[in-house]
């Protein structure tokens, strides 16, 4: 069994990428929407700790920008929430597709 | 003594009550607003009374002559380290005596409102109008810079215009305020042109400096004179455009034709504003600047006198036919005017020579105390007959004794009949054209005769001639007394002014140089012109004391020219031909043709495709945001497959 290589893990982000990227165009729920964000977000920081750690592994930028990125996205989601909570009372739905008010 | 701020109240107290009644009086306290800027003028007045005062007697002489002093000043706006428009009072002796002519005449008039205006419906916002008027026409005359004045110069322009305009109503008034609005404006571009020449050659706006720089040899005298323009020097034309303002606010020919349409406004207003004080602010601009004229530009002299004289006898003609009281009264204001005029242009600058300069300023104190006395009787007379014509009036010198013999007073001192103010400075004048120029004689002369002639037919229309029959025959009985006692006040102020006035001693007060002289009375030369004047009145007695057919065969033996002066020698329908036929058609509405066509046109054309583009893209922004989100990310992929494929 081979050692799995740098190659391996990107496809496995690239596949997270386009999962995320699929989910937020085609989902109508706005929580499922927020959840396909931190795929994206998490594929992200698989590109980087990976990066980190073959090319660069006597250096540790990969990993700090990992971790900035995790509280990052947790503070996102909160705000993120916050929205979908106001719209929800705005709109007694927080279908993506009802919070189309803002246009010409 | 003199250099004091308390001087600047003279003219602030009137637009502190402007402001006053203006923002806060005509809600709250309407009636009370008219006894509030009657207070705020009466302390006015005495202030200035105790400014001339100060002025004539104890500070301003020094070695016999009197001084310019600048009592305030401070820099409004500076333009480059020579040229700044400052704001600030210049006391000399014509700028002492127009302050308390106009805070005294303006008193009157508000005295005499309190009574005329009483129960009228915007009666606060009337007096608001008066105390900017006598604001504006106060910081005119206290002017030290020439933009300064040109300020003020507008101000006045603008209350005369909503004084005229006070019935709004009434079409005529709102048609009168605009004509004279615009006529002046018109003069009044001439004005500022002329400001700048001036400004422009001498660096400075600062009245003493320009005088100075203007009479004085020297490269300012030298370099203005030098350029010339059309075979006149730049001096020259700065001086006549100058002029032309004056002119315009003075009602000199050609220019006249707004004056006899302002009786339109109040008739207190008409007193104060086209009869005593405003319409002289074209004479006072003139004495202003009389040193240059008479030292540096004596052509530009001449054209003032000849301009004044002209005007003079043109409005006397017209006014011995015109049936309107107050008409009568606006052609004899333009002649008026047109002595004082002519009276600056024949004079010299100094001593006995500039016996001009003082007969004009003379006449302009004594002719602002009577014309406001015979408006104000007119104003008293119009109260009681409802009416300005000469028709619906007559016998009414049993029904109202005091404006009678008021209005009598003021008939004989227009008249220059002595020892009544009028005669005087009609006296000064005539010997001031005496001595320089025997043509301006002969035509002040006849001018003088014609005056009293006009005079005495509207005094005869007004309070003999026929018996009075109220054209309202039911109410004759619970007709109205004479005027209240506002109104009668004032007149017997005026008239006992009218009698004493003359004998001020202006020739010590009021110079050219500010050096007083001593005038002699020759009697032998008064004997022609009273006489003149005597005859005059005589006839007008035979032609109108008592109702007769006579007037009626004089006017058609004279069918033309009487015609011809009834209709003000045409010269409103010449205007009137002028700008609607030729300037209307010739260049107005080419022009609008052009506005409307090609810049609306071209402007109308961005608009529209401006719109059609933003039709075609708007569906784009349909507020869905997973559609966004595609746009997004195609855009990205686009730019990576560009970069990574195309790009090298």
């Amino acid at each position: 069994m081979n050692e799995i290589g740098l190659s391996e893990i990107l496809v496995v982000s690239t596949v997270l990428f386009f999962t995320g990227v699929y989910g937020f165009l085609t989902r109508k729920n706005m929580i499922t929407m927020l959840m396909a964000i931190e795929l994206i977000l998490n594929s992200v920081n698989i590109n980087f700790v990976a990066f980190n750690k073959f090319l660069y592994a006597d250096k540790l930028d990969g990993l700090f920008f990992t971790v900035f990125i995790i509280t990052i996205a947790a503070a996102e989601a909160a705000v993120a929430i916050a929205i979908i909570i106001h719209l929800y009372r705005k709109l007694k739905s927080i279908d993506v597709d009802d919070a189309d008010i803002m246009k010409f | 003594m003199l250099n004091q701020n308390y001087i600047a109240l003279i003219p602030l107290l009137p637009i502190i009550t402007f402001l006053i009644i203006g923002l806060i009086g005509r809600r709250y306290f309407p009636k009370f607003s008219g006894i509030l800027g009657t207070l705020s003028l009466l302390t006015s007045f005495i202030i200035s009374a105790f400014v001339a005062y100060q002025y004539f007697f104890e500070v301003g002489k020094v070695d016999g002559v009197y001084q310019k002093i600048i009592a305030m000043k401070y820099v409004w706006l500076q333009f480059s380290p020579n040229i700044s428009i400052d704001m600030g009072i210049l006391l000399d002796p014509i700028s002492v005596m127009m302050i308390v002519i106009v805070t005294f005449i303006s008193l009157m008039v508000h005295i005499y409102s309190l009574g005329y205006m009483h129960g009228e419906p915007r009666f606060a916002t009337y007096y608001a109008f008066l105390s900017l008027f006598t604001f504006s026409m106060l910081g005119l005359v206290l002017s030290t810079n020439i933009f300064q004045i040109y300020i003020f110069w507008e101000l006045v322009g603008v209350s005369s215009f909503l004084l005229i305009g006070y019935y709004y109503e009434k079409p005529s008034a709102v048609a009168a305020s605009k004509k004279a609005f615009i006529v002046t404006r018109f003069a009044d571009l001439g004005f500022l042109i002329g400001i700048l020449v001036l400004s422009y050659f001498t660096e400075t706006l600062d009245f003493q400096t320009l005088i100075q720089r203007l009479t004085t040899e020297g490269t300012y005298l030298n370099s203005i004179i030098s350029v010339s323009f059309l075979g006149a020097s730049a001096l020259t034309w700065g001086l006549l455009l100058v002029f032309m303002g004056g002119a315009g606010k003075s009602a000199m020919f050609p220019f006249h034709i707004w004056l006899p349409d302002a009786m339109e406004g109040p008739t207190p207003v008409s007193a104060l504003i086209h009869a005593a004080t405003m319409v002289v602010a074209g004479v006072y601009l003139v004495a202003r600047l009389f040193p240059v004229f008479s030292m540096s530009c004596p052509a530009a002299l001449n054209v003032v006198a000849y301009i004044g004289i002209f005007s003079s006898m043109f409005a006397a003609i017209i006014a011995c036919t015109q049936t309107d009281i107050k008409r009568v009264l606006a052609y004899s204001t333009m002649s008026q005017i047109g002595f004082m005029m002519f009276a600056l242009g024949v004079s010299s600058y100094s001593g006995e020579a500039g016996v001009g300069f003082m007969a004009s300023m003379f006449h302009l104190f004594t002719h602002s105390i009577f014309k406001a006395l015979l408006f104000l009787g007119a104003g008293a007379v119009i109260h009681y007959v409802h009416s300005n014509e000469m028709k619906d009036m007559g016998g009414l010198r049993k029904l109202m004794p005091i404006t009678h013999i008021t209005f009598l007073l003021a008939c004989l001192a227009i008249a220059g009949i002595p020892p009544f103010a009028g005669f005087f400075s009609k006296e000064e004048i005539l010997t001031a054209c005496w001595n320089s120029n025997k043509i301006i004689f002969g035509a002040a002369v006849i001018t003088a005769g014609l005056t009293a002639f006009y005079m005495f037919r509207l005094y005869f229309a007004i309070f003999w001639n026929k018996e009075y029959k109220s054209h309202n025959h039911d109410s004759l009985e619970h007709h109205h007394g004479e005027a209240p006692g506002t109104m009668l006040f004032p007149l017997i102020i005026l008239a006992a002014l009218s009698v004493v006035a003359g004998f001020v001693p202006f020739s010590k007060l009021v110079t050219a140089d500010g050096i007083g002289f001593g005038t002699e009375f020759h009697l032998g030369f008064a004997i022609g012109p009273v006489l003149l004047a005597t005859c005059a009145i005589a006839l007008a007695y035979y032609m109108y004391a008592k109702e007769s057919l006579v007037p009626q065969k004089v006017a058609d033996s004279l069918k033309g020219l009487y015609t011809a002066a009834y209709r003000k020698f045409y010269f409103d329908e010449i205007y009137l031909f002028i700008t609607k036929k030729i300037i209307f058609n010739l260049i107005g509405r080419p022009a609008a043709w052009i506005d409307k066509n090609i810049f609306d046109g071209f402007m109308n054309l961005l608009a529209s495709v401006t719109e059609s583009i933003s039709n075609l893209i708007k569906s784009f922004q349909s507020g869905k945001v997973q559609e966004y989100a595609i746009y997004f990310f195609a855009g990205t992929l686009g730019f990576v497959l560009l970069f990574i494929y195309l790009w090298t």
